[in-house]
């Protein structure tokens, strides 16, 4: 290949990732606070962390949206695919973001104790489902399904909980655990925020071990993954690059400087997610045990025209997106205080 | 229970209950900015005081909103994979632009609306409410956009791909302005305005019965019945419009509406009736001659299709639609005797003091819910059997690699969460109604207490 511009089919595979990339990167620190939730004490604490979370999450959530919708509009046959192979994780999914949801708006409508702690649960609990299932999702499309001559997906539903996905699904868990810790301490002061340091040291530990736990077996078990890297020795920055930034995760914190700490954590999610792209490019959908099968992004994707039209709509509209998303982060900078519209 | 039917009834199920939520999010949207804008002109703390208030009610309303339409978008893919594929080339600007246009705005804006109070400016705060109520409509054009390209599909042709066929967008913009697109939009906002402004007039009708929060609950009620006044004027309109749509381009559903079998002029309007499917006509209900022609075609003697015409495979459910159909123009007529009652009597005050006309309005908030509600099942279900009018069937859409216990899985769950969430809904919106606006909100805080038009820094 060496034409000198991308085609749209590639270009829509990366802006798909983007908006998945962005999706993990934003909504992954409310998944994180989520999952921490509990260990936040008494019911100001607790406060602290929703709202810490609550003008933005909304927003972040949108990515998530936009990602799917983006790609029922590229990739239709990817979408419809992955979607209905993976009819029972996503309907659970929808479930926990919408416990996840509800219950940041409900908790602090009612001072009931009762009340309180009955979101509370179903925060933690939305929060950790909607992360491993997002994992477990990921290492099926990494580890590849089972696809027939149509590219439906032709398994069952146990066939998805494959042990490598399990880990992957594990992997999210800690790495969105580690990501809203490093949120927390930079959004609180006071008690609350010296306990969150408390929490930041052994959130990356798991992720760590995780992560090599992760890694291993792909090396391993899922060498299709690597083989560009392998061809393309320049792309092995990319890997040297995401294990500088974890590696940079906890210096950062060391020296109190959190917000570098998140921003390397966003880092070594980009990374990651460029990896995924690697691995799979020009797949969207790999068909194990029949590569043959495989969705791709010239099978699977809507015409030349469509996608030029969405190209031009994408133009249009992300830049003014990433403008005021911007000023909105930032007239909410700074650390939480409540007041009589907090939650 | 086959695949079919399930999906069917939980696609109905998910987005009837969706559709709860949204219009109030539209209609209290317009509602925020009028109310918002008049505070900034006049200063009133009154009006201060309802825009907090009203915030807080559409907090609520929003969170459903969003919490339960995520579950619609991934339906297409887990339940109808198969439509998603034959319409994801058409439908898909349309969703992308939805997300990129609509829901960020949308969500990123609500937070200055709901958090902002203190932390910026009332400019600032002013142009947020608007730009989450344009949001809020962009979400319904974009939506209602792909909804009315399957009804009456626009701006694409056919390909056929490894024995699959599917639509490929052609023209943008025939597509956006497909023959229904604009009557069903306007129709729909129109809708949805209602929604959001009846709901602001039977929560102040029912404080001046208590004879609570006076002065608020006046101040509410005029804009609300300003509102609710344009909006039921101009749903007659854009229904009738949407009607003259439906005769031309999907005459088995008009037909289906008035349970009008045989092809004739001079076809009738029933007030209301009863569809016997099976002896193929309407046993019972008053009617108008020629009424139906009438409207349809804007004569007594034009000929209007009836059911027969159409092949058995072809046609609707009939009385479901009829039913819907009757009880949405049935409740629009009274919405819009309601809302003139309550505009001609503002002069005076004679309305705050009229006890029977306050009741009234005070149920008068569910006519718009059961007519949205009855309006998405009349057009939905007068469209089958076709999922893409004309194009594809219903029963060809479904997603093929999707079983029936896993569909009868996620509709049980689906149903408990959502009768769960529906009961604390409820219960919050009520406490909130009971609880009344708070006193301390006639003194505006923070940057908004700030003196002159825009603030400081
Ligand atoms: C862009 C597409 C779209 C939009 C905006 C809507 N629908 Fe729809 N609807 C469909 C796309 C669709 C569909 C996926 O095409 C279905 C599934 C089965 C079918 O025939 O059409 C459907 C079916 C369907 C049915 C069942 C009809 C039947 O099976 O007999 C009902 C009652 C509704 N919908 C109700 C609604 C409501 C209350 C909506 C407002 C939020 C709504 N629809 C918006
Ligand atoms: C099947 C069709 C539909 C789908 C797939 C759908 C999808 C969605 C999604 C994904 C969200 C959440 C966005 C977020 O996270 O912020 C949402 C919210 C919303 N939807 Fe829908 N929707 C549908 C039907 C409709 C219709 C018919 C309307 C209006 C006429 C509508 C209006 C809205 C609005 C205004 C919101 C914002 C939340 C709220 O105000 O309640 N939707 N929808
Ligand atoms: C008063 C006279 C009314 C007439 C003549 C009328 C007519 C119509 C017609 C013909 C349709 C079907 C359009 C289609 O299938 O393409 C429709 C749909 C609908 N109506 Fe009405 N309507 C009226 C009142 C109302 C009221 C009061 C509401 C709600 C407050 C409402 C809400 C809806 C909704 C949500 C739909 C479905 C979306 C659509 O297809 O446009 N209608 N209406």
């Amino acid at each position: 290949m060496s034409e000198a511009l991308p085609d749209l089919n590639t270009i829509w595979f990366v802006l798909v990732g983007v908006l998945l990339t962005g999706y993990a990167m934003l909504d992954g620190f409310d998944l994180g606070v989520g999952q921490l939730h509990l260990l936040a004490r008494g019911d100001q604490e607790r406060r602290i962390m929703l709202n810490a979370i609550g003008p933005v999450w909304d927003g972040n959530e949108v990515w998530l949206v936009t990602g799917g919708g983006a790609l029922f509009a590229a990739f239709p046959e990817a979408y419809a695919t992955v979607f209905s192979g993976f009819y029972l994780p996503f309907v659970l999914l929808l479930v926990a973001l919408i416990f996840r949801a509800v219950a940041i708006e409900f908790r602090s409508k009612q001072p009931m104790r009762w009340w309180r702690s009955m979101w509370d649960w179903s925060f933690f609990a939305g929060s950790t489902c909607s992360a491993l299932l997002i994992g477990v999702a990921m290492g099926n499309i990494v580890w590849g399904i089972p696809l027939d001559g149509r590219g439906e997906f032709s398994g069952s539903f146990l066939d998805l909980l494959h042990p490598y996905a399990l880990v992957l699904g594990v992997t999210t868990v800690a790495l969105f655990m580690m990501h809203g810790a490093i949120y927390v301490l930079m959004k609180t002061e006071g008690a609350l925020h010296d306990r969150a340091r408390g929490w930041v040291n052994p959130c990356i530990i798991f992720f760590i071990i995780c992560y090599a736990t992760t890694t291993m077996a792909t090396l391993i078990y899922v060498p299709h993954m690597t083989e560009r890297v392998r061809e393309q020795p320049l792309f092995f920055l990319v890997a040297l690059a995401n294990m500088l930034a974890i590696a940079n995760i906890p210096r950062e914190i060391h020296r109190g400087e959190d917000f570098r700490a998140f921003l390397s954590s966003c880092a070594a999610m980009v990374a990651l997610m460029g990896l995924f792209g690697l691995g799979m490019f020009p797949n969207l959908v790999r068909s194990a045990p029949h590569p043959a099968n495989s969705l791709d992004i010239y099978g699977a994707a809507s015409s030349q025209k469509t996608l030029g039209i969405m190209l031009a709509i994408a133009a249009i509209g992300v830049p003014i997106v990433l403008a005021y998303s911007a000023s909105i982060y930032w007239i909410f900078r700074g650390k939480v205080k409540l007041d009589a519209m907090s939650y | 229970m086959n695949v079919e039917l399930l999906s069917r009834a939980q696609f109905a199920f998910t987005a009837s209950f969706h559709y709860l939520y949204p219009p109030l999010s539209i209609g209290l949207g317009v509602l925020l900015v009028i109310i918002e804008g008049a505070w900034l002109r006049t200063r009133d703390p009154v009006y201060h005081q309802m825009a907090r208030y009203w915030t807080r009610i559409f907090a609520l309303t929003f969170a459903m909103g969003v919490a339960t339409g995520i579950v619609m978008e991934f339906e297409f893919g887990t339940n109808w994979a198969t439509y998603s594929r034959f319409v994801g080339d058409v439908f898909g600007s349309a969703l992308a632009a939805e997300g990129i246009f609509a829901f960020f705005l949308e969500s990123g804006f609500l937070a200055v609306l709901l958090f902002g109070w203190e932390k910026v400016t009332p400019r600032w705060h002013f142009f947020s409410t608007c730009m989450v109520c344009l949001g809020a409509h962009f979400s319904a054009i974009w939506i209602v956009v792909a909804n009315s390209w399957q009804q009456t599909p626009a701006g694409f042709h056919i390909v056929e791909q490894a024995g699959r066929s599917r639509a490929e967008i052609t023209d943008f913009w025939a597509m956006v302005f497909n023959p229904s697109s604009m009557d069903r939009l306007s129709h729909v906002l129109c809708g949805a305005w209602q929604a959001g402004a009846f709901l602001a007039i039977s929560v102040s009708a029912w404080y001046l019965l208590r004879g609570r929060h006076e002065a608020f609950a006046r101040a509410s009620m005029r804009v609300a019945l300003v509102v609710a006044l344009g909006a039921s004027v101009l749903q007659v309109a854009t229904g009738h419009s949407s009607a003259v749509g439906v005769a031309k381009n999907q005459p088995a559903k008009l037909a289906a509406f008035e349970g009008h079998y045989e092809t004739s002029a001079d076809a009738p309007v029933y007030l209301f009736g009863w569809v016997d499917e099976s002896a193929e006509r309407v046993v019972w209900g008053p009617r108008l001659e020629g009424a139906l022609s009438w409207l349809a075609h804007g004569r007594r003697d034009a000929e209007v299709k009836g059911l027969r015409d159409f092949a058995p495979t072809d046609r609707p459910p009939v009385n479901l639609p009829f039913q819907a159909f009757h009880a949405m123009v049935g409740i629009g007529v009274l919405l819009l005797g309601v809302a003139v009652g309550g505009v001609a009597l503002l002069p005076g005050d004679r309305l705050f003091r009229n006890r029977p006309v306050l009741w009234v309005m005070v149920v008068a908030v569910l006519g718009p819910q059961v007519a949205n509600q009855a309006g998405w099942w009349a057009a939905e279900v007068g469209r089958q059997p076709w999922i893409v009018y004309g194009l594809l069937r219903t029963s060809e859409g479904l997603s093929r690699s999707v079983r029936a216990e896993a569909v009868v899985a996620s509709l049980v769950l689906f149903t408990a969460v959502y009768a769960l969430l529906f009961a604390v809904f409820v219960y919050l919106l009520n406490d909130k109604i009971q609880k009344g606006p708070h006193a301390e909100d006639l003194v505006p805080a923070g940057k908004l207490a700030l003196p002159g038009r825009g603030g400081r820094e």
